[in-house]
C-alpha cells in the first residue's frame, strides 16, 4: 500500500484524494463523493491554512472521536513537519495488518484479540495449528486460559452471538408491537363513540411500548485476566456484531472504549486500534478507579434503567474496596442491572476472598462463572431472565 | 460573497459568540446547502445557534423537538380525521377527503412548503428512534415527501437544517455522512467572557472575570452535572441581582447563587461552601 505525499501528487484533486484516504487509513468514515465536497467547501474559504483546516475539518468529520483528533491528522498529512512522521504510522500500520494475515491466514474469526505484547501473541499463533491437531478433547470444557485456538476464539464469538440474540428476540417481538402501536386503538375508539352517536369523533391510539434492554461490558484486561483476553474480546465482539446498541470498554489502569474499534468492519484495522488501545496499559488492577471514570464519563449517557452492565473481571483490584462498593452503589441508583462475570468462579472451592470482589458482591443481580465456553453458553438463559 | 468571519461577527452581534469550528461549519452548511450536525455536552449552545440564525436571516425557524416513540404523523403529515368524518356526513360522499384542505402540517412538511427557506432545527435526533431517522435520510437527501394519497410534495425552497445531538445513542452513519458536522464544546476563557457579556452587559468586568473563572474552575470538578454555559448565564443573572460585587466578599451571596450551577444533591454535597470560596478565590 503507498502513502501518497501531499507534495507528490499532481494537483489539488489527487492531493485531495490523498488526504482522504490518510483520513480513511486512520479509521474515519469518508465515501467517495466527500471528496468532492471537500474540495467545494474550499472554494468557500481564503486562501489559508487555518482556514482550509477549520473548513476540511467541518466536512470530514463525523463524531466526537474524529473531531477530537482531526487537527493532529491534518497536520500530520499537509504540514511538512510532521508529514514523515505520518508517512510511518502509516507504513507501519499496513505492515502489521499483513503480517496479520500471513499469521492468521486471514481466518475470519480470530480478529478481536490480544491486547497482550506482539511477542506473546506470536508465540500463541505460532502454537495455534499444533494444538488444534492434537488435542481431540472437548475443548469446550477446557479453562478458557488454555483455550487459543481460532477455532475456540469464533466458538466464543458464536456463544456470544447466541446471547445477544437471546436479547434481541425478545427485543424483535417488542418491535411488532410498536409497528401496531401506532396505528389506531379501534376497541377504544369505538367504545367512545357510542357516546357521540357513533360517530369515531376522538381517537385513540396504541401507547409505544417500551425500548429494549442494552448491553454495556467492561472488560479487564490487566496482568491476571490476560490468559482470558483474547477470548473475551472475541466474545465482545460477537455482542457487538449481533446488536447494535451494545458498548464496550476495555480497562487495566485507564478505561478506554472499544465500541468503535469492535465495530469496525476492517477486521484487521479492529485488531490494530485494539492493540493500540490495549498499548500504554499496564501494572496492576483499578477496577474501583476506572467504574468511577465509567460511571463519571459514559454512564451518564448510555446506562439507564433499561441497560445490563456486564463486567468481566476476577475482581483482584489495586484500588481501596470501598471505591468499588461505592462506584458500584452509584452505577445501580442509574436503575440498571448489573451483572459479574468471574473466570475464577469456574473453579473448584472458589471463594470471592479478594476484597474487591467481596465489596462487589452485593450490588450484583447475577454473579455467574466464565471460566469455559460451556460457562459463557450457560448464561443464555440467566440474562434472559434480567 | 460573505466569508465565515463575517458570519461569525453577525452572529456576535446578535449576541451569539461561536468559536471557530462552528462559525465555519455553519458556513459551509450554508454555502454547501448541507444539513450541519451538532453534538456536544447539554448546555452549551446548540440549539441557540439555529435561533440565533433564524433571527440573522429574517426567518422562521420551525423547530422539532425529538423523543422516543415520536413517528411520521407527529414529524411529517398527518390527516384531520375528525374533519373528513365530518365531511363525509355532510355530503355522503368521499371523494374530496383526501385533499390539502384535510392534511394536518406538521414541522417537516412545514419546512419545505415555506415560501422563504427557513431554519429547521431537529433538537435532540439521538433521542428519535432508528426509524424515524430513516425517514429523516429520505427528507433530507431528496427534500421531498410522499405522501400516499396526494403523492409526492417537493420543497418549495431548502431548508437550512440544523440536527442537534447530546449523544444518549449513536447515530447512524448514513445520517452522519450527510451532515456538515461540528463538536461544541465548553467555551474557553475568552469566549465565555464574551458570551455571559453579550447577556449581562451590565456586569462590571472584575466580577465577569471572576464568574467565568469559578465555573470555568468548577467545570474540572467531580461532578455529576457539569454545568453549561446556560448554567453559567444563570449564575451571573443571580449574582447581579443578588447585588453582589465581588465573589469572595459574600459567601451567603455565593452560597445562594450556587443553586444556578449545580442541580443535584451529589454535586451540592461535592462542593461545599468552603471549597466554592477556595475555587472563588483563585478565580479571583
Amino acid at each position: 500500500m503507498i502513502t501518497r505525499f501531499a507534495l507528490r501528487a499532481n494537483g489539488p484533486a489527487e492531493r485531495m484524494a490523498g488526504f482522504l484516504a490518510h483520513l480513511r487509513l486512520n479509521g474515519m468514515a469518508l465515501g467517495v463523493q466527500d471528496c468532492g465536497l471537500a474540495l467545494a467547501a474550499l472554494t468557500h474559504v481564503s486562501v489559508d491554512l487555518a482556514e482550509a483546516r477549520l473548513a476540511l475539518k467541518a466536512v470530514c468529520c463525523s463524531s466526537a472521536e474524529d473531531f477530537a483528533r482531526f487537527d493532529a491528522l491534518f497536520a500530520a498529512y499537509w504540514i511538512n513537519t510532521g508529514r514523515e512522521r505520518a508517512g510511518k504510522t502509516a507504513g507501519n500500520a499496513r505492515q502489521r495488518s499483513s503480517a496479520v494475515i500471513d499469521q492468521d491466514g486471514m481466518a475470519g474469526s480470530g480478529q478481536a484479540e490480544r491486547p497482550d505484547t506482539d511477542g506473546a501473541g506470536e508465540a500463541e499463533q505460532d502454537g495455534t495449528g499444533r494444538l488444534i491437531g492434537s488435542r481431540i478433547r472437548n475443548l469446550m470444557r477446557v479453562d478458557l486460559r488454555e483455550v487459543v485456538g481460532t477455532a475456540d476464539l469464533a466458538e466464543a464469538e458464536a456463544a456470544a452471538a447466541r446471547l445477544a440474540r437471546a436479547i434481541r428476540d425478545r427485543r424483535s417481538r417488542r418491535r411488532r408491537a410498536a409497528t401496531r402501536g401506532a396505528a389506531l386503538d379501534l376497541r377504544r375508539v369505538v367504545r367512545a363513540s357510542l357516546s357521540t352517536g357513533g360517530e369515531p369523533v376522538r381517537l385513540f391510539r396504541r401507547k409505544r411500548p417500551e425500548r429494549p434492554t442494552r448491553l454495556v461490558c467492561l472488560l479487564d484486561v490487566s496482568g491476571s485476566m490476560a490468559v482470558y483476553a483474547k477470548v473475551f474480546l472475541s466474545f465482545l465482539k460477537g455482542l457487538m456484531t449481533a446488536d447494535s446498541q451494545t458498548d464496550a470498554y476495555l480497562f487495566h489502569t485507564r478505561l478506554a472504549r472499544i465500541t468503535e474499534a469492535l465495530r469496525d468492519k476492517d477486521a484487521l484495522r479492529a485488531v490494530d486500534r485494539m492493540s493500540l488501545l490495549a498499548q500504554g496499559f499496564g501494572g496492576g488492577t483499578r477496577i474501583g478507579g476506572n467504574l468511577a471514570a465509567f460511571n463519571a464519563h459514559y454512564a451518564k449517557r448510555l446506562v439507564s434503567g433499561r441497560s445490563v452492565v456486564l463486567i468481566l473481571s476476577d475482581g483482584f483490584d489495586t484500588d481501596p474496596p470501598q471505591v468499588i462498593g461505592a462506584e458500584l452503589a452509584r452505577l445501580k441508583k442509574r436503575g440498571c442491572r448489573v451483572v459479574w462475570l468471574n473466570p475464577l468462579k469456574g473453579w473448584r472451592d472458589y471463594q470471592p476472598v479478594a476484597a474487591g470482589m467481596a465489596a462487589a458482591l452485593p450490588h450484583l443481580d447475577l454473579f455467574a462463572a466464565a471460566n469455559t465456553l460451556d460457562s459463557l453458553a450457560a448464561l443464555e438463559p440467566e440474562l434472559g431472565r434480567l | 460573497m460573505s466569508t465565515w468571519r463575517a458570519l461569525q461577527d453577525q452572529l456576535a452581534a446578535a449576541g451569539y459568540v461561536a468559536a471557530d469550528d462552528l462559525a465555519m461549519a455553519l458556513h459551509l452548511a450554508l454555502m454547501l446547502g448541507r444539513p450541519l450536525l451538532l453534538e456536544g455536552a447539554a448546555g452549551v449552545g446548540k440549539t441557540d445557534v439555529a435561533r440565533k440564525l433564524a433571527c440573522l436571516r429574517h426567518t422562521r425557524l420551525i423547530r422539532l423537538q425529538c423523543y422516543e416513540g415520536l413517528d411520521a404523523s407527529h414529524a411529517i403529515y398527518e390527516w384531520n380525521y375528525q374533519r373528513q368524518l365530518l365531511a363525509i356526513r355532510a355530503s355522503e360522499t368521499e371523494d374530496a377527503v383526501f385533499s390539502e384542505k384535510y392534511l394536518l402540517e406538521r414541522p417537516l412538511l412545514a419546512a419545505i412548503r415555506q415560501p422563504v427557506a427557513p431554519v429547521l432545527l431537529i433538537d435532540e435526533v439521538d433521542r428519535a428512534d432508528e426509524e424515524f431517522e430513516a425517514y429523516l435520510l429520505e427528507i433530507l437527501s431528496d427534500y421531498q415527501i410522499t405522501i400516499p394519497e396526494l403523492g409526492t410534495i417537493t420543497a418549495v425552497t431548502r431548508p437550512i437544517v440544523i440536527l442537534t445531538s447530546n449523544g444518549t445513542r449513536d447515530l447512524s452513519d448514513a445520517l452522519r455522512r450527510r451532515c456538515i458536522y461540528s463538536y461544541v464544546d465548553y467555551p474557553d476563557r475568552a469566549n465565555e467572557i464574551a458570551i455571559v457579556r453579550a447577556h449581562h452587559p451590565g456586569i462590571e468586568a472584575e466580577l465577569l472575570g471572576q464568574i467565568v473563572g469559578f465555573v470555568q474552575a468548577l467545570r474540572k470538578e467531580d461532578l455529576e452535572k457539569v454545568p453549561g454555559v446556560a448554567e453559567s448565564l444563570d449564575f451571573a443573572a443571580a449574582l447581579a441581582g443578588l447585588g453582589v460585587n465581588d465573589l469572595t466578599g459574600d459567601p451567603v451571596a455565593l452560597q445562594a447563587a450556587l443553586g444556578a450551577l449545580l442541580k443535584t444533591q451529589g454535586d451540592r454535597a461535592a462542593v461545599p461552601l468552603a471549597v466554592a470560596q477556595r475555587i472563588a478565590g483563585k478565580a479571583a
